[in-house]
């Protein structure tokens, strides 16, 4: 599998995007490959979210065009999105399942679980023993925590973090750095938003600056 | 990468939402409920003469089924869209429409089914003759599906708007009047001792027109709702 992420490359360009009568971005240019990490930052209102959007498909760009793997995405969504994973500033989960249920939910779209891979994931983000209540009795914290499970378990080579140290304690903030990196080092990608710096110590990390 | 096969992920949809519904059982038998209590209040607010309700029951019980159903219709997509889970659906490998789909088959399972098995009951108060109440089964079986998947159509294209309750309506009940217009014709003909194989068709014909183009235009209005 991670062969195949050697080649994969993100790639965005001439992006354009107007909300109402105010435009967000414009000839909005960059790529990242096997590795790489970029961290986009700016002020509250510069159109962070509205960018991580349209570069999964949700949102349509006025102009611009992204690709993945060289294929224009709004051409090929299918192949695309089974290759990235999104973390929105919602962890998107049912309050009424428990974390077991909702990620196997999500995953049973997407691929095929080994027996352990579900416990694994639980544990790496330290939730191993909070699995089978509802999602609406975790902590907003613990909630983010599933979501970053969903992120390891989808094992995708492309992932796309919306705040994803919101809600989470210093331990947490660290284990969001280090998935991070255990990620680039297996050969993923990362599109990240955050105020904060991110604490990926490698090479191959960029920063866009919105404005 | 290998992608589970659209039968399972249909699947898989439809098992997640039963089992969201039937945590949620009183919010799911909410349309169920409506239902019954409208068409017990004819007779008290009428009069409880057998002829008078015979001859208004294939209305009543066709107009309460549709209101019911409109009722039903606000509730599919709304959490999901809410809770962000419905962004989840849209960034999966597997098709929208199929996802949408599923979850509109769910919704009909909780919702129009419990209709269709009411009916007997809800035609026996209303002293609908005997023979007329399989033919309503069976015409009702057909029309939920349709008013769940017009339904579903509308419901997502008026999803993300914040008060999309009235215009939801307004969107649905003109599409759906050949439902009510040969549904309530399908009883009376029945409990008048006639033939209703044509009614029943055009029924059918109806809900398989919903089921192969809904699908589409749901995956399609949700893409915009979420936009």
């Amino acid at each position: 599998m991670t062969e195949s992420w050697k080649d994969a490359r993100f790639e965005a360009s001439g992006l354009e995007l107007w909300r109402g009568d105010r435009r967000l971005f414009t000839r909005l240019d960059f790529a990242t490959g096997s590795g790489e990490l970029l961290h986009i930052t700016g002020a509250n209102g510069t159109g962070k979210t509205s960018l991580l959007r349209v570069i999964c498909g949700l949102t349509l760009p006025e102009t611009g065009e992204v690709r993945w793997r060289g294929q224009a995405v709004a051409r090929s969504r299918a192949d695309f999105h089974a290759e990235l994973t999104y973390v929105g500033h919602r962890e998107s989960l049912k309050a009424d399942l428990s974390a077991v249920e909702n990620l196997s939910f999500e995953l049973g779209l997407r691929r095929e679980l080994g027996a352990d891979d579900m416990q694994d994931a639980l544990e790496t983000v330290g939730l191993a023993r909070a699995t089978d209540v509802p999602v609406r009795s975790l902590s907003a914290g613990q909630k983010r925590r599933v979501a970053l499970a969903r992120c390891l378990l989808t094992a995708a080579p492309l992932w796309i973090l919306d705040e994803p140290y919101t809600n989470l304690d210093v331990a947490g903030r660290e284990l969001v750095d280090a998935l991070m990196t255990q990620h680039l080092q297996g050969g993923g990608q990362v599109l990240l938003v955050a105020h904060q710096n991110h604490g990926v110590r490698q090479s191959g990390t960029r920063t866009l600056e919105m404005s | 990468m290998d992608v589970p096969g659209l039968g399972q992920a249909f699947a898989a949809q439809l098992v997640r939402d039963l089992r969201l519904g039937f945590r949620h059982i009183g919010q799911a038998a909410n349309p169920l409920v409506f239902f019954v209590m409208v068409t017990t209040l004819f007779p008290l607010a009428l009069s409880p003469s057998p002829q008078l309700l015979a001859a208004i029951a294939p209305g009543v019980v066709w107009v309460s089924a549709l209101l019911a159903s409109l009722l039903a219709a606000e509730s599919l997509f709304r959490q999901d869209v809410e809770d962000g889970t419905m962004e989840q659906l849209a960034l999966s490998p597997q098709p929208l429409s199929l996802l949408l789909l599923a979850k509109t088959t769910a919704h009909w399972l909780m919702t129009g089914l419990p209709l269709v098995i009411m009916a007997p009951v809800v035609g026996h108060a209303l002293f609908l003759p005997g023979e007329a109440v399989p033919t309503t089964m069976a015409a009702l079986a057909l029309a939920t599906p349709t008013l769940s998947l017009v339904g579903g159509m509308m419901a997502a294209l008026t999803v993300g708007l914040r008060r999309g309750g009235g215009l939801l309506s307004l969107l649905i009940l003109p599409v759906v009047m050949p439902v009510l217009i040969f549904g309530a014709r399908a009883t009376d003909m029945a409990s008048g001792g006639m033939e209703t194989s044509g009614v029943l068709s055009l029924l059918a014909a109806l809900m398989l027109l919903a089921l192969s183009l809904s699908p589409l235009a749901m995956a399609a209005a949700m893409r915009i709702s979420l936009d």
